[in-house]
């Protein structure tokens, strides 16, 4: 009579989760391992800037209010996403941002490449109550973001953490090599403060997708 | 992809398919000590565990998708470095900026290369350039009054610009209202394609600072005076002698900018047409804070083809009663 391996498995509830472990890994070695080390997606596209302190507050806002659980920002590439948002995104558009807000479902429409389609005080209109502008819109508005002020105490430590997390990803030709100088963290707090959550928003919108030219 | 990556890719993939095949292979001998079709011993609530073999059906689809990986890591880039037989690729995700891009797809047309997005565009263009050909090479003027034209060109309004104008055109606060026949920068199909493809950006300035609160107010019985409403005469008096700083854009007449042939898109305050609103405090706000009215540049998202059809549409959205030039 042979022996029973698979009991190993099937009794013994640390060797089963250890046995999963092993086995999912194995997508993440073949799938994303090789990723951290490629050109493509470690790279940035030539027009890639760094967000400005209000933009970078307004990505913060984005994230709170949860705009990336209605809006991806992700431009797949077929035609009929191509024709409505814009050329399609490539991984060098994405290798600064932490976290990354692609998104994975579309209620709204993806936003990856909003910045300048429309203008600032549409934005405004939009955000305060979406359906002054598009009436059949079921986005909720965010009039609160008009009232809000932010005090920017928390922007300098944030771009010092995107100094830390971009460090060896920025453009070859960049002579300091990191995304903000001492000069610019100095300064966040005062070009930030005073400004509102609206301001930041609209900002940071106008910025996306602006990369590719 | 350096070559290190690409073996690592290649070696763990087929690894983990060999594995599976022994697996499902060994699993489909009885190792378990107990002859098949027999109990296992394991009892619970009544219900009990019998020694039978993996399924016929189940065990043949597993199988046939491993048969399916080994076609697919063939035909396909799943393989490292290797294209795959059908030189298949979704787009070009190398690409550095726009005219990369570009090259790009013209490259692989040469080439001959098997890239998705480009076969898709390559497939509609041959649907529908015919098509917007038709169009392309006739004048704004002459499309204005081409029924089918129209048709085309209202579906493109209603995608991508009825947004900020509208689904009737008429505009809103802010956004100006494209079937009456008043223009900030010019009704002719010209001026009409050359702010959709290039945008127009206007920049009314604050004037509290320079006017003060009883100027305001003064400047405001003023410029609603223009356009003949009853004001107090002796605000819009003074106010009169200030309009000098607000002529350069408005002209000395308040008639706007396009009366006098000039590119700024400073409305006529002489009509009763009101972008911002009419009232007194909306005029008020006006001129304290300035406006700074914008339409986005439409050249790079939607093309040339695209905006001469729609700015035939916009042309006749103020003239509906015609029929024809």
């Amino acid at each position: 009579m042979s022996k029973n391996y698979h009991e190993i498995f099937e009794k013994s509830a640390g060797w089963l989760a250890i046995g999963t472990v092993v086995a999912i890994s194995f997508g993440t070695l073949v799938e994303i391992t090789p990723l951290l080390f490629s050109k493509e997606t470690t790279e940035p596209v030539d027009g890639l800037k760094p967000y400005t302190a209000l933009q970078l507050e307004g990505r913060d806002i984005f994230i709170r209010e949860g705009c990336t659980n209605c809006h991806s920002q992700m431009i797949r590439p077929f035609r009929h996403e191509v024709e409505r948002y814009g050329h399609y995104s490539v991984a060098g558009e994405s290798v600064w941002e932490h976290p990354f807000l692609w998104g994975s479902k579309r209620t709204g429409p993806d936003l990856a490449r909003v910045g300048g389609r429309y203008s600032d005080d549409w934005h405004y209109a939009h955000l305060m109550d979406p359906r002054s502008v598009v009436p059949q819109s079921n986005m909720p508005g965010y009039p609160w973001l008009d009232e809000n002020l932010l005090d920017g105490e928390l922007t300098p430590k944030k771009m010092e953490i995107f100094n830390k997390l971009t460090k060896g990803k920025m453009h070859a030709n960049d002579e300091d090599g990191v995304m903000y100088s001492a000069e610019e963290i100095a300064a966040a707090t005062d070009s930030v403060k005073g400004k509102t959550e609206m301001q930041a928003l609209i900002a940071y919108l106008q910025s996306l997708g602006t990369a590719l030219k | 992809m350096s070559s290190f990556w690409s073996y690592w890719i290649i070696i763990l993939t087929i690894a983990c398919i060999a594995f599976c095949v022994v697996i499902l292979t060994w699993n489909l001998k009885n190792h378990v000590g107990v002859k098949e079709g027999e109990s296992t011993g394991h009892e619970f609530d009544g219900i009990e565990e019998i020694n039978n073999p993996l399924p016929k059906w189940w065990t043949y689809m597993f199988y046939a998708t491993l048969i399916w990986s080994v076609y697919y890591f063939a035909a396909y880039p799943g393989l490292g470095n290797y294209k795959g037989f059908l030189n298949w690729t979704s787009s070009n995700q190398g690409i550095k900026n726009l005219a990369e891009s570009k090259a790009a797809v013209e490259q692989n047309r040469l080439e001959g290369k098997n890239v998705q997005l480009d076969r898709e565009y390559a497939a509609a263009n041959e649907t529908y350039a015919k098509e917007f050909a038709k169009y392309t090479n006739r004048d704004v003027m002459d499309l204005a009054y081409d029924t089918e034209a129209l048709k085309i060109g209202q579906r493109l309004f209603l995608q991508n610009c009825a947004q900020c104008h509208g689904s009737d055109a008429r505009g809103q606060r802010g956004y100006p209202n494209l079937t009456d026949d008043d223009w900030l920068y010019g009704g002719t199909p010209d001026k009409i394609k050359e702010t959709l493809l290039y945008g127009r950006k206007a920049a009314m300035p604050g004037w509290s600072d320079a006017l003060g609160e009883q100027g305001i107010k003064e400047m405001t019985a003023y410029v609603l005076s223009l356009s003949g409403r009853k004001v107090n005469d002796k605000d819009a008096a003074a106010g009169k002698t200030k309009f000098g700083m607000c002529a350069a854009c408005h002209g000395a007449d308040g008639k706007g900018s396009l009366a006098h042939n000039l590119p700024f898109g400073a409305p006529n305050l002489t009509d009763n047409v009101w972008l911002y609103g009419g009232s007194h405090g909306a005029v008020e706000e006006t001129l304290n804070k300035g406006r700074n009215g914008q339409m986005p540049a439409f050249k790079e998202i939607l093309g040339e083809e695209k905006i001469h059809i729609i700015s035939a549409y916009v042309y006749r959205l103020s003239r509906p009663e015609e029929s024809s030039k």
